[in-house]
C-alpha cells in the first residue's frame, strides 16, 4: 500500500520550470531579483507544497558577472526548507544584447516541463512583455496571462485563477504543457534568505549567442515625462470661450424621477443595474 | 435689391397688436423671435427698421424672487437646444468609397461601450489614415461581444462613426465570450487574410488589449511595439512612422519605426471630434475556422467586494448624511454585490471607516456605476467621482448638486427604496434559482 502510494504522489508531480529575469531597483537602478519572476517563483513554490513530488527548475538566460549573480541568488534565497530543489538554477550563458528567446525555447523544447512559469515582462531592456507569448508561439503551448493563483493539478489539466482588472477573478482549466506568467496580482514573494542563497549553484550551460540586430538599432533614452493632456476648448464666440472655462463641466442631464413610489424607483435603478451588467 | 428697408405699416401694427387674430403669422413672418415661455415676444423690428427688444418677455425669476436675465444661453429651453443640434451639426461627413489602405483596431469594448482609451486609439488611427488627404485610408474596427453604445438603433451606430471608425466587423458569436484567446486569434487571423491591413492597432490595457495584441503580433511574426505613447511621421521608416514606446518598467522611452502590429497607451492620439464616419458593417467572407482550444473558461468567480479596493471597484454603493438605517445600507451592499463607500459626513459620525471615504480627500474612484444614497454632492465629493460612467442617485431633495451629475436619480426615501430595490433583486435570483 505505502509505495503504491508514493508511486501515485510521484505522478502527481508536475516539473516546473521558472523563468527569471535580472530586476532593475526603481529609484537606484541598480541590479536585483525582478519583483514578477520573484511572484512567479512564489507560486511555483505554492505548487511544490501542494502536489509534493514537484520539481521546480530555475532558468536564466543571460551573462554572468558580479552584478548579475547577486541579483540570481536574491531568487536562490528563496527556497530554505531541506530538499526542495533549488540549490542550484539553469544558466543559460549569453553575452548583454543578445537574444534570449531562441535559448530559452531551444532549452525548454529540450527538457520539456509541463509547467513554465515567466513574469509579465522585464525590468530591464526592451521590456516589451512578448517573451512569454513568443514562447508560447515557438514551442505551440497554451498561455495564460496574468495569474494570480494555481487551484490545482490533475492528471494533466491544471485549473488556475486569472486575476482581472477591477479586482474580478475568472477560473480557467487549461491543458498542460502550458506557460503561465504572473504579475502583480499574484501573492508577493517571500525575503530571500541569504546563507542558502550563499551555497546554491549555477549550472552554467553554453548557448549559441544570437545578436539582438533590430534592439540595437532603436534609439533608447531615459524615459521623458508624458505631456499632460490639455482640456482643448473649440469656441466660435467668446461667450462660448468663457462657458467653457467658468461652467461646471457636467451638465448633461440625466433622468429625474420625482413622485414616484419606492417600487417604481427601485424597478427604473434595477434596469439600469441590469443594463450595465453589475449585478452577478 | 435695394437697402431700403420697405415698410409694411398694416403688418407692424397687427405684430403690435396681440388680439389680432393674424398675430402669429405676421410675427412669424417678420421672423421675430420671442421669449423664454413663448409668451410675450421679446424682438421686433421697430418703426424706423430698428430691432426694439422687450426686457420684460425674456428672463426668468431666480431662486430668490428676483427676476434673472441670463445672456449666456443656457437658461432659454428653445435658443440652448438651438446651439447644441449646432454643435452637433459640426461634425463634419466624411466617407471613405476607395481607401488606400486599411488601419485596423481592435477596442477593448469594455461593457459593451468604447472607453476612453479605445477613443485615443481609434484617433491615433485616424492620424495614420488621413495622413495623406489625396489618398486617405479606411480604420476598420473589430469589435468582439455585444455592443451596448449610448441609447440605440441608429444612435448606436453613430457613436461609432463618431469615434472615426470607417468599416466595422463585428463578431458577436458565443464562442468569443470571456477569455478565449484562442477563437478571437483566429477570427484576427482571417481578417488579416482577407484585407491584409498596412497597420494593426490594439490598446495596451490590461482589459483584454495587451494579451491579444501580443499574441497577434507573433502569430504575424512582427515584432510589436508595445507602450506606445507618440507617433510622428518619419520617411526614413519603412512604413513612414515613427514611434516612442515606453520601456523596462516605464524607464526607458525606445524610438523606433512604427511595425505593422502596435500597442499604444491611453492618451496616445487626441479623440476624433471634428468628423463623423461611415461605420459601415462588413462581414468576413471566408468562415474562421473553429479551433479546438485548450484552454476552457469556467467563468468568473465570485470575489468578496468588501475586499476589493476602493479605487478600483466596478459597482459602489456609498452611503451620505441621508442614511439613517445602516444595518439597511450594509445588507443591502452584500445583497447587490457592491463595494460599500461613504461620504466625508457619513465617516466623521463615524458610521463608515475611513477607509471607505470616497471625494477629494479620501479615494478617487472609477467605478463604472456609482449609486450615492443620501449625498447632497459637494464638490469635493464630485470630483472624487469624475471617473466613474453611471451615476445613481437617491436623494430627498431634487435640488442638489449630486442630481445634476446623476445619469438617473430618484427623488424619495432613500431607506424605502433601497428595500425595495434589494427584494426586487432577491426576487429575481430566486426566481432565477427555481428555474434552474
Amino acid at each position: 500500500m505505502q509505495p503504491d502510494l508514493q508511486q501515485k504522489q510521484q505522478q502527481q508531480g508536475i516539473d516546473v520550470a521558472v523563468l527569471v529575469s535580472i530586476g532593475r531597483h526603481p529609484t537606484t537602478g541598480r541590479a536585483r531579483r525582478a519583483e514578477q519572476d520573484a511572484r512567479g517563483l512564489e507560486l511555483a513554490l505554492a505548487i511544490e507544497a501542494e502536489l509534493p513530488g514537484t520539481r521546480i527548475s530555475m532558468l536564466h538566460a543571460g551573462s554572468q558577472d558580479d552584478s548579475s549573480e547577486a541579483a540570481l541568488r536574491g531568487y536562490l534565497g528563496m527556497a530554505t526548507g531541506v530538499g526542495m530543489g533549488l540549490e542550484s538554477m539553469t544558466l543559460l550563458e549569453q553575452p548583454e544584447g543578445s537574444d534570449a528567446i531562441p535559448a530559452l525555447a531551444k532549452h525548454l523544447a529540450a527538457t520539456s516541463p509541463q509547467l513554465v512559469i515567466t513574469g509579465a515582462r522585464a525590468e530591464r531592456g526592451e521590456g516589451s512583455g512578448l517573451l512569454p507569448y513568443a514562447l508560447a508561439e515557438h514551442l505551440g503551448w497554451p498561455l495564460v496571462n496574468s495569474l494570480a493563483s494555481v487551484e490545482k493539478v490533475e492528471n494533466g489539466v491544471v485549473t488556475l485563477l486569472q486575476a482581472l482588472p477591477r479586482g474580478q477573478r475568472r477560473r480557467l482549466k487549461v491543458r498542460l504543457p502550458a506557460i503561465i506568467s504572473v504579475d502583480e496580482a499574484a501573492p508577493a514573494a517571500r525575503q530571500s534568505a541569504f546563507g542558502p542563497a550563499r551555497r546554491a549553484t549555477f549550472a552554467i550551460t553554453p548557448t549559441t549567442p544570437e545578436a539582438d540586430s533590430e534592439l540595437a538599432q532603436w534609439h533608447l533614452a531615459p524615459a521623458r515625462k508624458r505631456p499632460k493632456r490639455l482640456k482643448i476648448v473649440k469656441a466660435a464666440s467668446a461667450r462660448d470661450r468663457f462657458k467653457a472655462a467658468a461652467s461646471k463641466s457636467e451638465g448633461k442631464g440625466g433622468q429625474v424621477l420625482t413622485d414616484v413610489t419606492p417600487e417604481q424607483g427601485a424597478e427604473a435603478i434595477y434596469q439600469l443595474l441590469k443594463e450595465e451588467d453589475v449585478l452577478r | 435689391m435695394s437697402e431700403i428697408i420697405r415698410r409694411d405699416p398694416r403688418r407692424e401694427w397687427i405684430a403690435r397688436n396681440r388680439l389680432h387674430p393674424e398675430h402669429a403669422s405676421v410675427l412669424a413672418a417678420l421672423g421675430v423671435n420671442r421669449g423664454g415661455d413663448g409668451g410675450a415676444v421679446s424682438e421686433w423690428l421697430g418703426p424706423n427698421g430698428v430691432v426694439r427688444k422687450n426686457p420684460r418677455a425674456i428672463g426668468f425669476i431666480g431662486p430668490n424672487g428676483v427676476k434673472r436675465i441670463d445672456r449666456s444661453g443656457l437658461q432659454q429651453g428653445g435658443q440652448s437646444t438651438a446651439t447644441t443640434t449646432a454643435a452637433r451639426d459640426s461634425r463634419r461627413t466624411v466617407t471613405i468609397d476607395q481607401p488606400a489602405f486599411l488601419v485596423v483596431v481592435v477596442p477593448d469594448l469594455t461593457g459593451g461601450r468604447l472607453s476612453g482609451h479605445d477613443k485615443d486609439l481609434l484617433g491615433l488611427a485616424r492620424r495614420v489614415a488621413d495622413a495623406d488627404a489625396e489618398q486617405p485610408g479606411a480604420v476598420v474596427a473589430i469589435l468582439f461581444g455585444e455592443h451596448k453604445g449610448e441609447g440605440g438603433g441608429e444612435l448606436k451606430e453613430q457613436a461609432l462613426g463618431e469615434a472615426g471608425i470607417d468599416r466595422v466587423v463585428h463578431l458577436d458569436d458565443e464562442f468569443y465570450a470571456g477569455f478565449a484567446p484562442e477563437a478571437r486569434l483566429a477570427a484576427l487571423s482571417a481578417v488579416e487574410r482577407e484585407m491584409t491591413p498596412r497597420f494593426w492597432l490594439l490598446p495596451d490595457s490590461p482589459l483584454g488589449g495587451a494579451d491579444l495584441g501580443r499574441r497577434l503580433a507573433l502569430r504575424l511574426g512582427e515584432r510589436a511595439a508595445t507602450g506606445v505613447w507618440q507617433v510622428e511621421a518619419d520617411n526614413e521608416a519603412p512604413l513612414g512612422w515613427r514611434c516612442t514606446a515606453r520601456g523596462a518598467a516605464g524607464s526607458l522611452d525606445i524610438q523606433r519605426p512604427l511595425p505593422r502590429v502596435a500597442l499604444a497607451l491611453a492618451e496616445c492620439a487626441e479623440p476624433v471630434d471634428e468628423t463623423r464616419h461611415a461605420a459601415e458593417h462588413l462581414a468576413l467572407a471566408a468562415s474562421i475556422p473553429t479551433t479546438l482550444s485548450r484552454i476552457e473558461d469556467l467563468g468568473q468567480v465570485a470575489v468578496d467586494p468588501a475586499g476589493v479596493a476602493l479605487a478600483e471597484a466596478e459597482f459602489i454603493l456609498s452611503g451620505g448624511n441621508g442614511v439613517k438605517q445602516w444595518d439597511a445600507f450594509h445588507h443591502a451592499a452584500k445583497v447587490l454585490g457592491a463595494t460599500e463607500g461613504a461620504s466625508r459626513v457619513a465617516v466623521d459620525d463615524g458610521f463608515m471607516a475611513r477607509d471607505r471615504q470616497v471625494g477629494a480627500t479620501g479615494t478617487w474612484v472609477t467605478a463604472r456605476v456609482y449609486m450615492a444614497v443620501g449625498i447632497s454632492g459637494a464638490i469635493q465629493h464630485l470630483q472624487g467621482i469624475q471617473r466613474c460612467d453611471k451615476v445613481v442617485a437617491i436623494n430627498l431633495d431634487p435640488g442638489c448638486d449630486i442630481i445634476k451629475r446623476a445619469d438617473l436619480a430618484v427623488i424619495g426615501d432613500s431607506t424605502q427604496i433601497l428595500a425595495a430595490l434589494v427584494a426586487m433583486v432577491e426576487q429575481q435570483r430566486g426566481g432565477q434559482r427555481d428555474a434552474a
